[in-house]
């Protein structure tokens, strides 16, 4: 850069001789510098502004273009993320106890039909009344050559049918994917698993609804697409859960019975093993309800569970139990047995006459109405009440499925004094099996309250203590006797020691008084009696026993031989070893000398 | 030394594009296997869940008793029973030689436990 002096000698020689200021030369000269500097200096800004509006330029030109490009874009979804979720998206299977099915899945296809497509309409109803003889080939000849665009055939179909429709290759028959309720067990615990629908329903898909038992109740969490890889574990046992049924079946049929009713019981952990009502239907074909008859004759009746009924002398136990922990009496104390009992106008009776006094072990072996009624009359009515809603005899069992709530306990509209009696030998209050079950597994475990599960828990959870330990083992001791050399003899099982009570309660007519000859039969047992792990309650509807030579209706000749056969048949399969019984050593009092 | 630097500048920007580049292709190859292989898992497991239902469908207990009852000649299944519960020093000692004598349980009715309970 070539610098101009500010004081250049010659001009400045030049303008001395003049007589010139020679300053004014050196203040032009500067002022040029500076001139020169100011030009450059914006210069060099003007190009920075240019270079910065370009870059903004373009800047706001990738982001214009970019939101251009998303707005014309078609919408996707992610791609990594979104996968896995498609998979696992399905109702939760069901499963027992050790984890085999009891309800799964299964995908198959509906079948539809969009008419305007059919080429022709009269073979496709002839060739689809060959796969499916149950439609109507008048209204689907009627609905194919009709208006309508579009209507369902079938809601599911076997793959079999599948192809067989496939291979009439009519255009206009078309499939959509379904996933389907399949209970491979067929009948296996019907009334627990109630059954399954659909229901909104698309092309595509369908949603499968539980519509009854364990499926409704859960229903949220058999969908919940967070738990459909986790199965729900129920406390039942498929083979005990089979056995139980068969052998129920069998007896039901033997005993001329109309239903029955079985329930299996954990008597620490309230788990239910199996639970049976009979008749049954199948799930994956659930029956209509019907709305006319009697609902308790409906196959989809849970006679268990919702069925209440006057269970009759099993309730005995209740009040001695009671008399017992309220120290009124001992096993030992004599119960004066003389009837009939007048109250009320009303006539207590016992079966036979049992003499004019029994102890109170015996009034429960030899099931005396008049000795159990005293007894109640010495607790009263307030006390009784107390004991029996601590037992869960007057609200329904909480049990996890839908049909539970039903299962409401008919409570005398006034619990009188005559009513304290009746209900003490189970007469005036109706409840369930299942309440049953739950009062006698507090006699059983040393005299807690369990709650009725049937999910698998693992852990026992000890409700409230009801009646002491020592008063369990002596009612338990009574119970035994009973089985021993009571109403129940038919009731012993080699090995396994059942205790029990039977009852044999009279059918209520729905026009008031009872039936003479329509009875309930009931055994409510626990076994081993030394060390109770289980529960067992079978109720028989109306049994009759016809092998001796009058008709015989007792509990002990009807229910206790079908609850033997049970035990027999269930107690192994529950990994329950054969023992003998220890030696009896209550009888033995030690005393000082 | 200023255009060297240019110049190594250019060479690395060149560089990570190629990287990116192939990184960018290699990941799309990647999200495409791994579509592949969720596909393939998703029609394994209908599968297995087919042949779950289809295996309980065939263990359920109705067909079972059938068949026992169809090969009760072959088979003589017969429900458990509580005489055929054990203990291990009911078992006999192996005979000495006889390999093809099949183990047996001796008395098998004595099955107290008195001494263990109160």
């Amino acid at each position: 850069m070539i610098r101009t002096p500010l004081r250049p000698l010659a001009r400045i020689l030049r303008a001395r001789t003049e007589g010139e200021n020679p300053d004014v030369i050196e203040r032009e000269n500067i002022q040029m510098r500076h001139e020169e500097m100011r030009d450059r200096a914006r210069r060099r800004a003007e190009g920075r502004l240019l270079v910065l509006g370009v870059m903004f330029f373009f800047a706001f030109g990738l982001i214009g273009s970019r939101m251009a490009v998303l707005a014309k874009s078609e919408p996707a979804e992610p791609r990594a993320s979104a996968a896995g979720v498609a998979i696992l998206a399905q109702r939760a299977d069901i499963v027992d106890r050790k984890g085999r099915i009891l309800a799964t899945n299964f995908d198959t296809y509906s079948l539809y039909a969009q008419p305007q497509q059919m080429v022709d309409p009269e073979r496709a109803v002839a060739e689809l009344i060959k796969i499916f003889p149950d439609l109507n080939a008048k209204r689907l000849l009627e609905d194919f050559t009709g208006k309508r665009k579009f209507l369902w055939i079938k809601k599911k179909i076997s793959p079999e049918q599948n192809q067989a429709v496939y291979d009439i290759g009519e255009p206009g028959l078309l499939f959509g994917p379904r996933e389907m309720r399949l209970y491979p067990n067929g009948k296996l615990a019907a009334h627990v698993l109630g059954g399954a629908g659909f229901g909104r329903e698309g092309v595509q898909s369908a949603e499968v609804v539980g519509v009854a038992g364990i499926e409704k109740y859960f229903d949220a969490r058999l969908r919940d697409p967070a738990q459909g890889h986790k199965p729900l574990t129920l406390s039942l046992d498929l083979s005990v859960q089979a056995a139980t049924e068969r052998v129920l079946y069998g007896g039901m049929k033997l005993m001329n019975a109309k239903g029955a009713a079985a329930v299996l019981m954990d008597v620490k952990t309230g788990e239910i093993l199996s639970i049976a009502s009979l008749p049954d239907f199948d799930p994956n074909e659930r029956p209509h309800s019907a709305a006319k008859g009697d609902p308790a004759d409906n196959p989809l009746f849970n006679r268990a569970v919702q069925g209440v009924y006057e269970l009759g002398s099993t309730f005995k136990i209740f009040a001695v139990a009671q008399a017992m922990e309220l120290e009124l009496i001992t096993a030992e104390t004599m119960i004066d047995t003389r009837g009939p009992l007048k109250q009320d106008g009303f006539k207590i009776k016992d079966f036979r006459n049992y003499g004019p006094q029994l102890s109170a072990s015996d009034v429960i072996v030899k099931s005396s109405n008049v000795g159990t009624a005293r007894i109640a009359k010495m607790i009263g009515a307030q006390r009784q009440q107390g004991f029996l809603k601590s037992l869960g005899f007057f609200d329904p069992t909480p049990l996890e499925i839908v049909e539970a709530k039903g299962g409401r306990p008919l409570l005398p509209d006034r619990w009188t004094e005559l009513s304290t009696m009746t209900v003490s030998y189970g007469h005036g209050l109706a409840t369930s099996p299942l309440h049953l079950a739950v009062g006698y597994a507090a006699i059983a475990n040393g005299g807690y309250r369990v709650t009725p599960t049937l999910l698998q828990g693992g852990t026992p959870q000890p409700g409230p203590r009801v009646m002491s330990e020592a008063v369990a083992a002596t009612a338990r001791t009574m119970l035994r006797k009973v089985v021993t050399k009571g109403t129940a003899r038919l009731g012993e099982v080699q090995g396994y020691a059942v205790a029990g009570k039977t009852g044999t309660a009279d059918k209520p007519k729905p026009t008031g008084g009872y039936y003479e000859d329509k009875v309930i039969a009931t055994f409510a047992s626990f076994f081993p009696a030394y060390d109770p792990k289980y529960v067992l309650i079978v109720s028989l509807d109306e049994p009759v026993e016809t092998s001796g030579s009058e008709p015989r209706r007792t509990a002990g000749w009807t229910a206790v031989p079908v609850a033997a056969e049970i035990i027999r048949r269930v107690a192994p399969l529950l990994g329950l070893r054969p023992e003998i019984e220890p030696a009896q050593l209550a009888d033995i009092t030690l005393t000082a000398n | 030394m200023r255009s060297l630097f240019y110049l190594f500048s250019a060479l690395v920007v060149i560089v990570l594009a190629f990287w990116a580049y192939r990184e960018n292709y290699e990941t799309q190859a990647a999200q495409d296997h791994a579509e592949d292989l969720q596909d393939e898992i998703a029609l394994a497991r209908q599968r297995l869940r087919a042949l779950n239902a289809e295996w309980a469908y065939l263990n359920r207990p109705d067909r079972l008793l059938e068949l026992t009852e169809l090969n009760y000649d072959k088979l003589g299944l017969q429900p458990l029973q509580h005489y055929q519960f054990g203990r291990v020093n009911q078992v006999a000692f192996p005979p000495e030689k006889a390999a093809d004598v099949p183990l047996v349980i001796e008395n098998s009715v004595e099955v107290s436990t008195m001494e263990t309970r109160p």
